[in-house]
């Protein structure tokens, strides 16, 4: 009986924080002389106005349910991953330089391809076990040192787009020559939407929640996660536990920036993580670390980057205002957190 | 100034640190506060200084009921406390520490600061250098600074909490010398410690404190006997140890040196037959947790060697240790024992041999779990999140983790906290344990447990480790004694020295 009781406040707090923040967007749009009810509909009908924003909005939620289901495992060691960004950009290096590698060997595209993503997942992994062992053996925090690998990551993919890989005659921030089509992952009639990024996504979200739910594995990172001394007392080798779960979210993130780049620009670009990687920590702060959300939650979160797109066109508003949405879902939610357990005291 | 505590409690938790002190501490004297490790004295300092808010009871100064809310407003009254660990800024220089607490003015004049800071400190033949950084000061000379420091902002009360801990016996001589000096100027002077002797060469008058209850007061010359007693209270009758220790030598220190900021345990020698207890007797800070933690692997020796079974695990780290079946059972229980927001299920199945398969067998853990539970009478089930259970049930469950062939179990405080029966509990499965050839290494701040469980004692003092004494030939007051600094001549001093046999 209290047990349900508690339960259902708990919704009314999310809720609140929900009501919350669809309120301030709504106080912004009015200050701003917009209308806000034209504006959700807008976001709205941006993002399931017809099948090709709605093939759109799932080549975002690829690289978000991805990143997502990486930081869940960092969080799960009680690990702030703020490097997976730059992480996400190697994987769409690696993928890339695989690729040129191949191009003129007589390779099946078929297999390059395979192998492109495998390496971008390599490429991830060493970026974030990078930042895991600044942490574990050099006492960086890997906050920072995830900040300071995302600056490297990023001079690293700017250079190698006006360097070494940059486009014959003149080099561009629009990206790297584009593959030819035999290198692209085969998407779904003439959308950007690929069955098979689908498919490693869902295979990926499984295998989180396996991990997560069922593993000794999964276990022992929550026992690294909630309590570092203890669990290195009761004999679970921490510092271990602690690389592999960055060198998991790195294979996830790679996985993601590979895809962007077989899947999605067919070529390296400079914004090429696109932010996914901090918009999945929020996501995963949001779902407050239960995998079973990712799925549902990434998807809203990418509906509102796409339907966003139609608030500049339509509105001549700026489309970050979708942006401000999620920020102050994440806050408001949270929040409303710390304000239950104000209420209703700890537990 | 005269202060006056009228009626003061405080609680932590089910903890009654403070109950009902009335106590009156006249001014112009070195005033002394006794009583062994938790009996409240810190706690009713705090509550003198702002640190902490007595839940009821009030406090007077000169015979004025005042207000103490912050450790400002006790600085406002002239009340200055000089905490056991330093309260200061090391990468700063003296003289910025010096000044930081200050009130006055907005722009330093560090010429002038540097004048004063000079004059006040030749009254007491101090010579600190107002430019040298603090981290380069001894601990002593950091409690010289902060005594400056208070003075300096106008402290007319100073109190100084365990001020004897882990500074040299020059600078404990100054110490003193300072004080008496400081006493004569009309300034009462607070002196917390356990330290009979300290106790005994400075204080005018002292009170003793025991389990948060004021037992006594007692003026200057003291007997030191009734000084124990007062402590440790009346001694009860002790059941004889029954001993189950058995020939083989299971566990081996070796001339180990350990150093732990501000303590150093210097050569020990010790050997640990199977099914053994033994008793680590000292107040807290001692050096007793220093060894304990050493004998783990948590902490590297700087010299020596540390012997399991035979194989030398010197500097090897606690996984080490583990797999040679040494177990470490620390007294925070939620900190280092077990993992909040884990369940009791949960718990047993990250320390399962059972590791191979990828997937956790839940049904398989669950049934473990509550045969556990019923094992050790947990109050509990297999879901619960341990966060959740109360204390004896936790540390029961702390204990049923551990796995039933280890060779050594080093227990911290192992009935803190627990009641009569929780306590007699705990050890009825641990001398299960030991017929069964498991030897204990433990640390008690009781001294009745030490005595009655232990099959041979170690007494710690400032560093200082005692040879192993006979539990049955060792007193109550000849142990409190030891552990307040007072017998420890050449017989008492470990220095045996045993051939390795590997």
């Amino acid at each position: 009986m209290k047990q349900t009781h508690k339960r259902g406040l708990s919704i009314l707090f999310q809720l609140g924080g929900l009501i919350l923040a669809f309120g301030f967007v709504t106080m912004i749009l009015l200050l701003v002389d917009a209308d806000p009810r034209q504006a959700f509909s807008l976001i709205w009908e941006g993002a399931i106005g017809n099948t090709t924003r709605i093939s759109s909005v799932f080549v975002v939620w690829v690289p978000l349910v991805l990143a997502t289901c990486g930081v869940l495992v960092t969080f799960t060691a009680g690990l702030w991953n703020i490097g997976i960004e730059g992480q996400i950009t190697l994987g769409a290096i690696f993928t890339t330089g695989v690729i040129r590698l191949f191009l003129d060997l007589p390779v099946p595209p078929a297999i390059v391809i395979a192998l492109s993503i495998l390496a971008g997942m390599i490429g991830g992994a060493i970026w974030a076990g990078l930042a895991g062992v600044l942490k574990i053996y050099g006492g960086v925090n890997e906050i920072f040192g995830g900040l300071g690998l995302n600056f490297i990551a990023t001079a690293l993919n700017i250079g190698l787009i006006f360097g070494a890989w940059s486009r014959p005659g003149i080099a561009s921030m629009s990206g790297t020559e584009p593959f030819p089509q035999d290198y692209w992952l085969p998407t779904f009639q003439s959308f950007r939407f690929s069955w098979y990024s689908i498919g490693l996504t869902i295979i990926g979200l499984v295998v989180i929640y396996l991990l997560l739910q069922g593993t000794h594995f999964g276990l022992r990172l929550k026992a690294v996660g909630k309590g570092m001394k203890s669990a290195y007392r009761l004999g679970i080798q921490t510092h271990e536990h602690m690389l592999l779960s960055f060198l998991v979210c790195g294979l996830f993130a790679g996985l993601a920036g590979s895809l962007q780049v077989v899947a999605v620009y067919r070529r390296l670009i400079p914004a090429i993580s696109s932010g996914y990687g901090f918009m999945g920590l929020m996501i995963a702060m949001l779902i407050n670390y239960q995998a079973i959300w990712v799925a549902p939650i990434a998807l809203f979160f990418a509906a509102l980057n796409i339907g966003g797109i139609q608030l500049p066109i339509v509105m001549k508003l700026d489309s970050s205002l979708t942006g401000v949405l999620q920020g102050s879902l994440v806050l408001f939610i949270l929040l409303m957190q710390g304000v239950k357990q104000r209420v209703l005291g700890k537990g | 100034m005269k202060i006056g505590f009228n009626q003061i409690n405080k609680h932590f938790g089910d903890v009654h640190a403070n109950a009902d002190i009335t106590l009156e501490i006249q001014g112009g004297m070195i005033y002394g506060i006794l009583g062994e490790n938790g009996a409240g004295k810190s706690t009713l300092m705090k509550v003198l200084s702002g640190f902490i808010k007595p839940d009821s009871g009030e406090i007077f100064l000169d015979g004025e009921g005042v207000a103490i809310e912050t450790p400002a407003d006790a600085i406002k009254f002239g009340i200055g406390m000089l905490h056991q660990d330093p309260l200061d800024f090391p990468p700063m220089r003296n003289i910025d520490n010096f000044v930081v607490g200050q009130g006055r003015g907005f722009l330093l004049s560090y010429k002038e600061v540097i004048k004063e800071f000079q004059a006040l400190q030749r009254q007491f033949g101090f010579t600190l250098d107002p430019d040298a950084y603090v981290d380069t000061l001894t601990v002593g000379e950091r409690q010289q600074l902060e005594i400056l420091r208070l003075l300096w902002l106008g402290a007319r009360v100073l109190i100084l909490d365990e001020p004897t801990t882990g500074i040299s016996i020059q600078q404990k001589e100054k110490l003193f010398t300072a004080l008496e000096v400081l006493a004569e100027q009309g300034k009462t002077i607070i002196f917390v410690s356990h330290k009979l002797e300290d106790v005994e060469a400075l204080c005018d008058k002292v009170a003793i404190l025991r389990r948060g209850h004021l037992v006594g007061e007692v003026e200057s010359p003291y007997d030191t006997d009734q000084l124990v007693e007062m402590m440790f209270g009346k001694q009860i009758s002790i059941t004889e140890p029954t001993s189950i220790a058995q020939e083989k030598v299971v566990f081996q220190l070796q001339e180990l040196y350990v150093e732990h900021y501000p303590l150093t345990i210097e050569n020990v020698n010790f050997r640990l037959h199977a099914g053994e207890v033994i008793g680590l007797a000292g107040m807290e800070g001692s050096g007793q947790d220093v060894l304990l933690r050493a004998c783990a692997g948590l902490l590297r020796p700087v010299s020596g060697r540390v012997i399991v079974n035979g194989k030398d695990l010197t500097g090897k780290r606690y996984l080490e240790f583990m797999k040679n079946g040494v177990a470490f059972l620390p007294a925070s229980r939620l900190e280092e024992g077990l993992v909040p927001g884990l369940t009791l299920a949960e718990h047993f199945t990250v320390v399962t041999d059972r590791q191979k398969q990828l997937f956790i067998d839940k049904a398989y853990f669950r049934t473990i779990t509550q045969e556990m539970i019923d094992d050790y009478h947990i109050i509990g089930r297999p879901s619960t999140p341990v966060e959740s259970l109360s204390g004896g049930n936790q540390q029961r469950a702390a204990l049923s983790l551990l796995k039933d062939s280890l060779s050594v179990i080093l227990l911290e405080h192992p009935t803190r906290g627990l009641d009569i029966e929780s306590a007699i509990y705990m050890w009825d499965k641990l001398k299960e344990r030991c017929k069964r050839g498991t030897s204990i290494f433990f640390i008690s701040a009781d001294l009745d447990e030490v005595l009655r469980y232990s099959d041979r004692i170690l007494v710690f003092f400032s560093g200082r480790v005692s040879k192993p004494l006979d539990s049955g030939s060792t007193s109550l007051e000849q142990l409190g004694q030891l552990i307040g600094g007072k017998g420890w001549d050449e017989e008492i001093v470990n220095e045996e020295f045993y051939e390795a046999d590997t």
